[in-house]
């Protein structure tokens, strides 16, 4: 760890703190959404489509309806019929966006292979799923499409009407004339065409919603596997239900992983919430894995040529980037941010790029609808720009690193205004470079790779360096883009009356130990022990507001809310303290705890003890009311940019083309770090997702637009036994604008280690010609690209 | 996903699975149910009877016969691994067993169940064609034996009928031979991409191979011998130009593929070949490259 990480000024800020969640996760005493039991609760099965594009002929449920211990079975019609808005809305607005009403239910068509039809309420779990292929459908086919390219290109008939091409949006970022001149007068021009394929999120728990809808008081409580249960609230009320806001209690108990797929109003849960509403009684609906597999929304889907213009000095002088993007059958909830800004605006990485446009046609295709995932368009500009480093780098004859290295923005220009429209908050980025190739000794290996391939075997070096936009999202900037809700967040730091702290906050852990670090930041700010601390999240009815855990922003901008409101109450708890010690305020001194007059040190009062006499009231400054508890709206002034340096070695074996990753060396930068133990786990979990697409992932349909990839035995999420040791340091450079200095850790390592693996396997092929393998670089593409099967 | 409902038996002795299998139609025996229950969860299979055949004594063993090894149907895969019998006498066997899924998977799953499964991936069927062996089997005629040969059918289908159990894998034993498995293993699934079981047999000075045996698993609709490489084989001198000649054979026609997004026909048949010449090198002990 690097003397930038000291805190010795701290007590709990920054120490390997085990995490206060994992007893209850481990022994199973935790509650997830399945765990929720109530009195008369029934349950609820999803018919859903075999097609990838049909015409509804026919429903016939009247075989279902009689079955034993089915309650009921509805279709769309009835949805539509029972007069609710129906509507899962979109939440980021583009330019020319057509936005297609996104039913719960299929109507007239379906539009992608697991797209809803039906649904059976029955007794019990088995006899709803049972019921379902009771259901009988009557199909028309028609022609589809699931590739982004070929469904603007082809003429199959539209996935919906309104968008004839199949063009949702046609979306770009910087000035063509301007860079089409930057790339005129460059040395070089080079290109490269790439894929990112689909990635199917596989969060361990499937989705699941447990829907009780109240008749006598028109409320809805419903609990739900979700990573932003303020933003469901808002949604099952103004875009599905039209239930009030103010009668709708979202609770998002345990929830175990979602990478993105959690953060959308799905039509599934509102389904769950309208059969309750329908029958009075609660409902349960749970996906099966290869339910999740046809729902949960898909990542990246992109096709893309990418130019970059270098001059023989080494030097980068502009980007352009063309891609289509698949968005599915219809536009969840950030489906339109994720490929335009989460994507243009990361295109100039770590570099200084004078020039950069891009422009991103967003497509319908019959398929899962595409969102946000882990890295959500972060990933898929860096590995466009890390791409282009390495194939620039080639056709220069330069080393890698030295070119990447020679077109760092360097620490002193920071706050950096890139030409991608961004602003970079801070960053030391050649540190973070230097770190990791001093680490795993790059110029030695570099000499090793000589050797080897002397023997005829092939070593690869790849390095991977990443910036992030993280935190989202400052509410003005993302407002002005097209956001349609605001990237604050909100907290509430309270005293309780016997001195401990509750924290209730916005964000909604699914396995960020939110629980450990944000009780740090109290327990920071506080001077209290940390186990006084309790953290609340995931109920909309103790929580009033938030927005929600994605896009790396719950240690920034929720961590922010927290540690503000903790400061205004350790203020008011100041004053008081002031007030029964007869001081000043400005001479009340506060150490580990304490209040004490300055000066006189023995003349002191321990918070806790201030906030029992808050509750108590007997004795507080004039005109000040009891209690001590602050509620802080934390709107961030720009999003932060955690960035850093990866480095793998790989070898390949040149019979079978399989890859052998030998080493892999994270350095992150994320600014302050809360929880060292915490943040390493981040870095390890999102390599092994970057792994995953990398070597293994990759959702492949095929020609009836069925998705072949429907079960984790076709579709390889990466193995423990698959990954080396990780080897994961950290440099430090705070965010200079965030309430503590940090920026965030949680999509880093994936978006980093993607584009590192993938450049140190085409490295590896260097003598082969290669300069650009597709990810999932499966040992066949290996194989093909040594010349094999030729 | 949930299983179809089924009712579960418990059988004490191999009679009274068979007769539970007769008086149950459509009922399965289980036993590791490794292979079984995730297809059953998967739909895959909705067997209305489950028999329980795990309290049936006297099905879990390794012994010596006169012909060779006598193996328990319930015996484990992790059994089969560490046992010094097998080790010794049957290594291809030890090996395959030791390459079945993960731990939790070699200390539940059996190798009865695993072949009378008739899962095309499975590890195990390599190693028993390659080492010639054969299941005994018991059903309402009495008991039978089935050779390796005949067991697989592809798709989940077995010669083993739908009222007999498997009690015993029979591996024969002789003088001068040696075998191993070698596997390929597929990311997504943990299976064999592609596996090969070899066993040869020389003569008593080793020069010349007198019998030999290769068999491929895997991404194959069967588990299937490879006739033309033994063929090479067989008769030949112990020697690298042997191997070259019966690892030039190591191909089945395209068909005989199933479907992978992630490899292709001519890219399993490569590695049928690069994992043939492996399993050869390492049976008659030549020290290539």
């Amino acid at each position: 760890m690097s003397d930038a990480e000291d805190r010795s000024d701290k007590r709990v800020f920054g120490k390997a703190i085990k995490r206060n969640e994992d007893i209850p996760l481990l022994t199973g005493s935790a509650t997830y959404t399945d765990d929720v039991m109530l009195r008369e609760m029934v349950h609820l099965a999803i018919r859903r489509s075999d097609h990838a594009h049909a015409t509804i002929v026919d429903i016939d449920t009247s075989e279902a309806e009689a079955m034993d211990g089915v309650i009921a079975v509805y279709t769309g019609e009835d949805v539509v019929e029972s007069g609710v808005p129906n509507t899962i809305p979109t939440a980021w607005m583009l330019p020319g966006l057509v936005t297609p009403q996104y039913r719960m239910l299929a109507v007239d068509k379906v539009r992608h292979e697991g797209d809803g039809i039906a649904a059976v309420v029955a007794e019990t779990p088995e006899k709803a799923r049972d019921a379902l292929d009771a259901i009988e459908v009557t199909y028309e086919k028609l022609e589809h499409v699931t590739d982004p390219v070929d469904a603007v290109e082809s003429d199959v008939p539209p996935v919906h009407d309104e968008a004839a091409d199949n063009v949702a949006f046609d979306f770009e970022l910087g000035e063509k004339d301007v860079v089409d001149e930057a790339f005129e007068a460059a040395d070089h021009v080079v290109s490269v065409d790439l894929r990112q394929p689909r990635i199917i999120p596989n969060a361990m728990e499937p989705r699941a919603a447990v829907a009780d809808w109240d008749r006598g008081t028109e409320e809805l409580r419903i609990w739900m596997t979700s990573q932003n249960p303020h933003l469901h609230r808002m949604l099952l009320s103004a875009g599905t239900l039209g239930v009030p806001e103010n009668k709708i209690q979202v609770i998002a108990p345990e929830v175990g992983g979602g990478f993105g797929s959690k953060i959308y109003h799905y039509p599934d849960e509102a389904v769950t919430a309208w059969c309750s509403m329908q029958l009075g009684r609660p409902v349960k609906w749970k996906a099966s894995r290869m339910e999740a597999y046809v729902t949960d929304c898909h990542g990246r889907d992109h096709t893309t040529t990418a130019e970059i213009a270098v001059n023989d000095d080494g030097t980068v002088q502009g980007v352009r980037v063309e891609t289509y993007a698949g968005l599915g059958a219809q536009l969840s909830q950030f489906a339109t941010a994720t490929p335009s800004y989460l994507y243009s605006t990361i295109l100039s990485g770590e570099y200084a790029i004078p020039a950069i446009y891009c422009r991103v046609i967003g497509a319908f295709t019959n398929t899962t609808p595409v969102d946000a995932y882990r890295g959500a368009g972060r990933a898929e500009g860096i590995y466009v720009i890390e791409r282009l480093m390495d194939v620039a780098a080639r056709e220069l004859d330069m080393d890698p690193a030295e070119f990447r290295r020679r077109n760092l923005i360097p620490a002193d220009q920071f706050p950096y205004q890139t030409a991608a429209a961004v602003i970079y908050d801070s960053g030391e980025y050649e540190r973070a470079m230097d770190t990791a190739l001093e680490h795993i000794g790059y110029d030695d290996l570099r000499e090793r790779q000589k050797a080897l391939r002397e023997e005829g075997r092939y070593l690869g070096i790849g390095v991977g360096n990443f910036v992030e936009s993280a935190g989202l999202s400052p509410s003005g900037l993302a407002g002005d883009l097209g956001a349609q809700a605001g990237g604050w967040e909100s907290s509430i730091v309270r005293f309780d009356s016997t001195g401990t702290v509750t924290v209730l906050v916005g964000t909604a852990d699914q396995g960020q130990g939110h629980r450990t670090t944000f009780a740090q930041i109290a327990a920071e700010e506080l001077g209290v022990d940390i186990d006084a601390v309790n953290v609340v999240e995931g109920d909309t009815d103790q929580i009033p507001q938030g927005m929600g855990t994605y896009g790396s922003r719950s240690a920034s901008v929720g961590g922010g809310a927290i540690a503000r409101g903790a400061r205004d109450v350790r203020e008011k708890a100041r004053e008081i303290a002031a007030h029964q010690l007869e001081a000043s305020v400005e001479d009340i001194g506060f150490d580990d705890g304490e209040f004490h007059v300055v000066g006189a040190p023995d003349r002191s009062m321990h918070i806790q003890a201030v906030a029992a006499q808050a509750y108590l009231g007997h004795n507080l400054p004039e005109e000040m009311d009891p209690g001590l508890e602050s509620t802080n709206f934390y709107d961030p002034e720009n999003f932060t940019f955690p960035f850093g340096t990866h480095v793998a070695v790989v070898e390949i074996d040149p019979e079978t083309g399989a890859i052998d990753l030998e080493r892999y060396v994270a350095v992150d930068d994320c600014g302050e770090i809360i929880n060292p133990l915490i943040v390493e786990g981040q870095v390890h979990g999102g390599i092994a997702q970057g792994i995953g697409a990398a070597l293994y992932e990759g959702a492949v349909y095929d020609d009836d637009g069925h998705l072949t990839t429907r079960r984790m035995d076709e579709y390889a999420v990466p193995h423990a036994t698959y990954l080396p040791d990780f080897e994961t340091e950290n440099t430090v450079t705070p965010s200079p604008h965030n309430p503590i200095g940090v920026k965030g850790v949680g999509e880093s390592a994936t978006i980093a280690a993607a584009p590192t693996i993938v450049s140190a396997v085409v490295d590896a092929l260097e003598p082969f010609g290669v300069t650009h393998l597709d990810m999932p670089i499966t040992p066949e593409r290996v194989w093909r690209a040594m010349g094999g099967g030729d | 996903m949930y299983a179809n409902d089924f009712e579960y038996y418990r059988a004490t002795s191999v009679a009274e699975a068979v007769e539970l299998l007769v008086s149950n139609e459509g009922a399965e025996p289980m036993a590791g149910s490794h292979g079984l229950l995730p297809r059953m969860r998967t739909g895959e299979e909705a067997p209305p009877v489950l028999v329980d055949i795990n309290g049936i004594d006297g099905l879990r063993s390794i012994e010596e016969t006169e012909a060779g090894l006598s193996i328990g149907a319930l015996t484990t895969h992790a059994e089969i691994a560490r046992s010094e019998l097998v080790q010794t006498h049957a290594p291809a066997l030890a090996v395959a067993a030791q390459a079945v899924g993960d731990i939790q998977v070699r200390n539940g799953g059996s190798i009865g169940g695993n072949l009378a499964h008739g899962d095309p991936r499975a590890d195990l069927p390599a190693a028993v064609l390659a080492l010639g062996g054969s299941v005994s089997v018991t059903g309402p005629d009495g008991s039978s034996s089935i050779d390796a040969t005949e067991l697989f059918h592809g798709d989940f289908k077995t010669e083993v009928g739908d009222h007999e159990i498997v009690t015993a894998v029979e591996i024969p034993v002789a003088a001068n031979t040696a075998s191993t498995y070698v596997k390929y293993r597929n990311p997504l699934s943990g299976y064999p991409l592609i596996g090969v079981g070899t066993w040869v047999q020389t003569d008593d000075g080793g020069e010349t191979i007198e019998a030999a045996r290769v068999a491929a698993t895997g991404n194959l609709v069967r588990s299937m011998r490879l006739e033309e490489v033994e063929n090479a084989l067989i008769g030949s001198a112990v020697d690298k130009s042997t191997i070259d000649a019966a690892v030039a054979e190591a191909a089945v026609d395209e068909e005989l593929y199933r479907q992978d997004p992630q490899a292709s026909a001519a890219y399993c048949n490569h590695l049928l070949a690069v994992r043939t010449a492996e399993a050869l090198d390492t049976v008659l002990a030549i020290e290539t490259n």
